[in-house]
């Protein structure tokens, strides 16, 4: 299959939903699961760029590392979640300005 | 020339999405909107020959990590008005970070291009499937990693599990242990009663 879109292409589109990610965890700042889903969209970022170079650089361990990266935003995302429905149940919100328990 | 028109569409969709996601009022929306980022954000994997990936992709981020969220969502009574009061008072600041960033990574990608080619050839035609040839590489050189992985899906599994239950105080479950324990001498008395006596129990 011959390529014709270059690297630089899906390392810009990469960069971008990057960047929207991290835009996202300061914009909603208060919203923690708006939060985790800008978390997931840095992490598709990433799996983004270890595909392309994977398949731009002929080697498929970014594929498998694109693999384990997907496991690991699946397990964060269960447990993100677990301690999110926990913390609804003892403060009746998800503001992240109510953590305050531990004085940080 | 398809593949060029797709890879624009996939990544624009894949754009507008997450831009969705960040600002759209209602979280149900916004999980949607992951969705669709995911669904395109797989074409785009489809587009370089990783077709396991995508499916997987696919697999894992809509079929569980999106139905997730909108279980969560949905559970959960909030009022996400007012959560987003701060939204308006962060924006300048955040919109500042995320130009630097983008700025620092454009330059990069810049960079990169302009630096001498790690390995300039394409990927030679694929003689194996995709799958065929990444399975070959998990099972063998990767063994180890791979299963750590199921490890850690075991243990965020149990986590989330022990974290969200709730014993009810209510309810008389069966002491299976107790009951196992149980033997014929702790509960079995035989005794021989005097005629015209009676029982003491």
């Amino acid at each position: 299959m011959p390529i014709m879109i270059g690297l630089g292409a899906y390392l810009t589109v990469a960069a971008v939903v990057f960047t929207i990610g991290v835009l996202g965890i300061f914009l909603n700042r208060r919203n923690v699961i708006l939060m985790l889903m800008a978390i997931e969209l840095i992490l598709l970022a990433v799996n983004i760029n270890l595909v392309a170079f994977s398949a731009y650089l002929g080697d498929l361990t970014g594929q498998v590392l694109a693999m384990f990266v997907l496991t690991v935003a699946a397990a964060e995302a269960a447990i993100g979640l677990a301690i999110l429905v926990i913390f609804f149940r003892r403060r009746g919100t998800i503001a992240v300005d109510a953590a305050d328990r531990m004085r940080g | 020339m398809i593949a060029t028109i797709a890879f624009y569409l996939f990544a624009t969709l894949t754009i507008a999405s997450a831009l969705a996601v960040i600002f759209a009022r209602n979280p149900v929306h916004s999980v949607l909107w992951l969705i669709v980022s995911f669904f395109n954000a797989a074409g785009l994997m489809l587009l370089v020959g990783a077709e396991f990936i995508a499916m997987l992709l696919v697999i894992v981020y809509v079929g569980a990590v999106a139905v997730l969220f909108l279980f969560v969502v949905m559970m959960l009574d909030i009022d996400f008005a007012s959560l987003r009061t701060g939204f308006t008072r962060n924006l300048p600041f955040g919109v500042i970070i995320a130009l630097v960033l983008l700025g620092e990574m454009i330059v990069a990608v810049f960079a990169h291009q302009e630096g001498p080619m790690v390995a300039g050839h394409a990927i030679p035609a694929a003689r194996v499937p995709n799958i065929v040839a990444l399975g070959t590489l998990l099972y063998t050189r990767y063994l180890f990693a791979f299963e750590i992985a199921g490890l850690i899906l075991l243990v965020a599994m149990i986590g989330a599990i022990v974290l969200t239950h709730r014993g009810r105080g209510d309810t008389r479950t069966p002491k299976v242990w107790k009951q196992l324990r149980r033997r014929p001498g702790d509960a079995v008395r035989l005794a021989e009663p005097g005629v015209g006596e009676g029982m003491k129990l």
